[in-house]
């Protein structure tokens, strides 16, 4: 398990792995946003905790199909099939290692990108804590849309489909707890639902996924 | 015979007509393709049988 | 006799062909009568109007929108357990009519909404379920289409039901407590004394019975066509192969 985890972490550092693309991804959207809405700092910081969540998950979607896709190509699947690892931990640890090189470097981002879109200074540690809770149920549910999507040509924008409604109860409660948490409120119950959700999702999915690479696999 | 719909009028008749045309929509699709697979089924059967 | 006989194609074909007619006469005798009752021998509702005859194909769709996934759900674990292929195959058919449905439902209250609230469209829970049900639906069938092998495609779409049907009802909670609504609450149910009145209620239920029956006449039809275009496929193949 270890050594999958660290080769596909060596992977994703490599060039061309795909690491920091959804950072310049989120990046890109924090600062286009306030061109399309206006400079108005009043506005900005009432929306900044919707668009930061909103700016994470897209730059979670983004890299999705690189998390089965190239080991779907060169075969690396089929010899994981045939292993004596699991199918459910070695998606576990595909998902863990979307999570490392996308969600966490997202989660660490936040604040940096939080200061451009004028976040109230009372709503970074619900950001920074909601995204931490929530960005690795947008891996897992992220490894199940490319499991299902992997034996597709060009199955990018499918994925996108499946994918997206399955984020909305992720992104309410994260997005609700950020913006509690901008403007002073309780954040307890969306982090709590939120955390529920996670860790349910961390539980049960895998098995979901595993089936469905066993499928496509067989 | 007409019912008076009063000011809802517009509301109320393109409700109606919408989905109507969606059922008709869905009804008609289905008929269709059940004809078209019907007969390009009745087709290979018929090669097949001789 | 068991349910599970059924599960045979031929005798599918055979049962669903002598249903089929009946269904779709029925179905058709109950939404003209329901939709005529409703719409020119019912009183105006001294709130709302003459949109209440709305209500007639509002409530109907939305039923149907919502048990059509859950038929889907069901025949898609009939499918995992027991992997009968009619049963796939009827979770692929049900599929567009749930879209339909789903649009109606939309469609119909954003008309209704209009009038009533001041809006076509406000992000309302119930609303915002079904539009997220849309998008559900719209997956199902994508992934349907996406894919050429038969058996993985009823695999995977049947696993994408079973995890969908679950981070719906999760949605709804999560959409609940996201925002209050405007819609009302539910105008029909066994166990409660408020209902609507008698003169909507006999209406909308022969309306609902019409939607019903037009749905089981519509999914025999299409898992029929799905049948026979599994066997023609099937054929052809084996043509090639000669």
């Amino acid at each position: 398990m270890k050594a999958l985890l660290v080769r596909d972490l060596r992977l994703a550092i490599r060039a061309g792995g795909g690491f920091g693309l959804g950072l310049a991804f989120f990046l890109i959207v924090t600062v286009l946003v306030p061109f399309g809405v206006g400079p108005q700092s009043a506005l900005l910081s009432t929306i900044a905790p919707g668009i930061l969540w909103l700016g994470a998950l897209l730059a979670c979607l983004l890299s999705l199909d690189r998390i089965l896709a190239l080991d779907w190509e060169d075969g690396t699947l089929d010899l994981l099939a045939c292993a004596p690892l699991p199918m459910e931990a070695a998606v576990s640890v595909k998902a863990l290692a979307h999570w490392l090189t996308t969600g966490l470097p997202l989660v660490i981002a936040a604040p940096l990108f939080a200061l451009l879109l004028n976040l109230p200074s009372a709503g970074y540690a619900p950001l920074v804590l909601s995204l931490l809770l929530g960005t690795p149920a947008l891996s897992v549910i992220g490894t199940f849309g490319a499991a299902l999507t992997v034996g597709i040509k060009r199955g990018g924008l499918l994925l996108s489909l499946l994918v997206l409604p399955l984020y909305v109860p992720t992104l309410i409660y994260g997005a609700e707890a950020a913006r509690r948490g901008a403007a002073g409120l309780d954040t307890s119950t969306p982090l709590i639902m939120l955390a529920g959700i996670t860790f349910g999702v961390i539980a049960l999915l895998p098995f979901a996924s595993a089936a469905v690479l066993r499928v496509n696999i067989r | 015979m007409m019912p008076d719909l009063g000011k809802y009028a517009d509301a109320v008749l393109g409700a109606y007509a919408a989905s109507i045309v969606l059922l008709i929509a869905i009804v008609a699709l289905s008929i269709w393709q059940a004809r078209r697979t019907k007969a390009a089924l009745d087709d290979v059967e018929k090669r097949r049988n001789g | 006799m068991s349910l599970w006989e059924y599960a045979n194609p031929v005798k599918f074909m055979a049962l669903s062909g002598r249903i089929l007619p009946w269904a779709a006469w029925l179905s058709g005798i109950c939404l003209v009568v329901g939709l005529i009752w409703g719409f020119f021998f019912t009183p105006d509702d001294f709130r709302q109007g003459s949109t209440v005859k709305i209500i007639y194909l509002h409530v109907p769709s939305a039923l149907m929108a919502i048990n059509i996934w859950m038929m889907m759900l069901v025949t898609s674990l009939v499918w995992i357990i027991r992997r009968h292929h009619v049963s796939a195959l009827a979770a692929k058919a049900a599929a567009p009519i749930g879209v339909a449905m789903t649009l109606i439902a939309l469609i119909t209250g954003a008309i209704w909404g209009q009038p009533m609230w001041g809006t076509w469209w406000a992000w309302d829970p119930r609303l915002t379920s079904f539009l997220i049900l849309f998008l559900f639906y719209l997956g199902y069938i994508a992934l349907w289409a996406a894919i050429e092998d038969n058996d993985t495609a009823a695999d995977l779409t049947s696993i994408l039901c079973l995890v969908g049907s679950v981070f719906a009802v999760l949605s709804r909670y999560a959409v609940n407590f996201w925002n209050q609504g405007l819609h009302q609450g539910a105008s029909l149910s066994l166990d409660k004394e408020k209902n609507v009145a008698d003169v909507f209620y006999f209406p909308l239920l022969v309306c609902i019975a019409g939607f019903v029956l037009l749905f089981i006449a519509l999914v025999l039809l299409r898992t029929r066509t799905e049948i026979r275009a599994r066997r023609a496929s099937a054929l052809l193949a084996r043509e090639r192969m000669a």
